[in-house]
């Protein structure tokens, strides 16, 4: 009768997962990187590792349904001639014709006009969907130049001139080919169905004191009418945002590395950029040592989902907030009830990101024109709004809980942090502590 | 015929001046004094205007012209015609950096040398040089004409797109996936119609040669990955 030593259970790997052993048979397999949408997805500190204080004996809030706490933003006061006026602090991120359908940027451009906010185009140009149904359209000046002109330009209601995003700071972009529709490819000047590369830096400048002058052109071109945005990636948010600044920015638009992407590389997305809450408090010091905080508007970006992430942002210093892979949620994106086609595609609602392939199920990361048709974007514009509003609602919540009858009115003062990163990151004191990590040398 | 003397008023006076042409307007030629190397001079045009700028300029010469014909009697800094519409720039000296950069439509003309990454990305414009260029030129080219008269530095026309390359001269090298190719007869017509236009007729397009994309690297595969 032989004796078996009993057995250990059979254990992974911490350092090989199982994402990581796959990806590892993908890549021996096919010899090329992977690719594919969205922003970073592994776990970061974020606006979920802060809480609002709320109002206390010291501080007393506002009556929820009685009085008013206001959540208007002016942007582009500092040189432009014809600033923006918004109804909420929460925009619409660049998106591009050609990584979005015809179909789904409508509905961007109308779901922002009913919650009177802005929206903005994207590496493909200027659509006539787009810019009909926006009120108010950012027109994004990007390396590619794709599509630029100076009707457009002047028909914008401020440009946004791209140094970076969070996804990929110090990173192009490329629309592979089966993307490349007819239309598409017009709008580009390329021809129809070779992968089309942007640049990861603009072809006739470099480094701040051209920035300048570029903006210098910009400004005579538009008749000192609009106003000029600059995004930047959250690389270096202190430097890039006082450079920006020095540039003659009227408004700066800061992306955390949980900021989407139509598509890039995922070694780019998850090692390369910093989180949205350690980019915040840089980029307001900076305004503030310059003495332009509230003068030049932060917008921040990056992985914004509620009412709650809105407060948060703006009570660290941000003027504004701008979302991207929310609002695509919100107009069908990844919905489960196309589950059974994500299935075919080798993926599952919510995790779908192959939005580089054109074959989105939900029709709004494709050329396709049978998948196109399941936007529509009356509807998915009804419901962009509805969401905006929602999350505008629950950002007055918290102000007025925290005694705020605007929703600038938030501050530093009304956060603490459940964690040691987040409170280093957010320079607010750790929960039930006065301890601000890395303030006075500790 | 309206002058400027930017020794004496602000730029913005001069580019407003040019914006508020209208069809029917008296005065559609223009003078500009004492550039002194100002940036964004004659930006934004979009008439059929003409305008003289007496001396050299600093960056973005030119910038989006639409229809303009825009003549610079002097050196042009970087971005000199960027992403131009139609018309004509024409630069009596030599251009710095970016000449024609992303530029759309139009044509370019440049009586001296050009610096590096002339043409990069253009989308339609033609540029013609009687100098030399620097090295990138006609990076990611994606459509139009450029033509050189004299010779062309290093990696002209790296990853190239369908822009199409004359360079009468040497090449000193060739970027990613660019190449020499056969000047057909359809090229010898449409370079003496581009050398006729630009006003140089001294030289005969037998004398140039033609460069392309090899359409290598149109799609990715990893089996190029060496070329980027």
């Amino acid at each position: 009768m032989s004796y078996r030593n009993p057995s250990t259970t059979p254990r992974q790997s911490a350092t090989f997962d199982e994402y990581t052993l796959s990806e590892i048979r993908r890549a021996a397999a096919t010899g090329i990187y992977d690719i594919r949408g969205g922003g970073a997805k592994r776990k970061v500190p974020h606006f979920d590792d802060l809480l609002f204080l709320g109002a206390s004996v010291s501080r007393y809030p506002l009556e929820g349904y009685r009085e008013t706490c206001g959540t208007g933003v002016v942007l582009g006061s500092r040189f432009a001639s014809k600033p923006i006026e918004l109804k909420i602090p929460i925009t619409i991120a660049g998106m591009s014709f050609g990584s979005l359908s015809g179909p789904a940027k409508e509905a961007l451009g109308r779901g922002a006009t009913l919650a009177g906010t802005s929206t903005t185009t994207g590496d493909g140009g200027m659509t006539e969907e787009e810019r009909g149904h926006s009120q108010t359209l950012v027109y994004q000046y990007l390396p590619s130049r794709y599509g630029m002109n100076p009707r457009d330009l002047r028909r914008a209601d401020a440009i946004e001139i791209v140094v970076g995003q969070g996804a990929k700071p110090g990173g192009g972009g490329m629309l592979l080919g089966q993307k490349i529709s007819d239309r598409v490819a017009d709008m580009r000047t390329l021809p129809k169905g070779i992968d089309q590369r942007s640049a990861c830096r603009h072809p006739d400048w470099t480094g701040p004191d051209d920035l300048e002058i570029k903006i210098l052109e910009l400004r005579e071109i538009t008749n000192w009418e609009k106003p000029i945005y600059i995004k930047v990636g959250g690389a270096r948010p202190y430097y890039d945002t006082a450079l920006a600044v020095k540039a003659g920015a009227d408004v700066v638009v800061l992306d955390g590395m949980q900021g989407g992407t139509a598509a890039t590389q995922e070694v780019f997305i998850e090692h390369v950029g910093q989180p949205t809450l350690a980019c915040i408090r840089p980029a307001v010091k900076a305004l503030q040592d310059l003495g332009m905080h509230r003068k030049v508007q932060l917008i921040v970006s990056g992985g914004i989902r509620n009412g709650a992430d809105v407060a948060k942002a703006l009570a660290l210093g941000a003027d504004a907030v701008s979302i991207g892979t929310a609002a695509l949620i919100a107009i069908g994106d990844n919905d489960p009830r196309w589950e059974a086609e994500y299935q075919k595609l080798g993926s599952t609602a919510g995790a779908y990101d192959d939005w580089h392939e054109g074959q989105d199920p939900a029709g709004i990361t494709t050329q396709d024109p049978e998948l196109m048709k399941r936007v529509d974007p009356v509807d998915a514009g009804r419901r962009l709004a509805n969401y905006l509003k929602v999350m505008t609602l629950e950002a007055q919540t918290i102000a007025r809980a925290c005694g705020k009858n605007h929703v600038h009115n938030l501050e530093p003062e009304d956060l603490c942090a459940l964690t040691l990163e987040s409170a280093a990151m957010a320079g607010v004191p750790l929960a039930g502590t006065d301890w601000v990590p890395g303030r006075n040398g500790f | 015929m309206p002058t400027f003397d930017l020794a004496e008023c602000p730029l913005r006076d001069l580019n407003r001046a040019l914006h508020e042409v209208t069809e029917g307007s008296n005065d559609i030629t223009f003078d500009v004094l004492n550039p002194r190397g100002a940036h964004a001079v004659a930006v934004g045009v979009d008439a059929p205007i003409r305008v003289d700028v007496h001396g050299s300029v600093g960056y973005y010469c030119g910038g989006m012209n639409s229809e303009g014909v825009i003549t610079v009697y002097g050196n042009a800094g970087p971005g000199v015609a960027e992403n131009m519409m139609s018309g004509t720039v024409t630069i009596k000296g030599d251009a710095s950096q970016y000449a024609g950069a992303t530029g759309r439509g139009g044509l370019l003309v440049i009586d001296g040398n050009a610096s590096s990454r002339c043409g990069i990305s253009m989308k339609g414009i033609d540029i013609v040089v009687k100098g030399n260029i620097g090295h990138m030129s006609a990076f990611m080219a994606q459509s139009g004409n450029l033509v050189v008269l004299g010779d062309a530095g290093d990696a002209l026309g790296d990853s190239l797109y369908e822009a199409r390359l004359f360079v009468r001269g040497s090449v000193k090298s060739l970027g990613a996936d660019c190449v020499q190719k056969e000047m057909r007869e359809e090229h010898l017509i449409l370079l003496q119609d581009l050398l006729d236009r630009a006003g140089f007729t001294d030289v005969s397009p037998n004398e140039f040669t033609r460069y392309g994309s090899a359409r290598e690297l149109y799609n990715f595969n990893i089996d190029n990955v060496d070329a980027y």
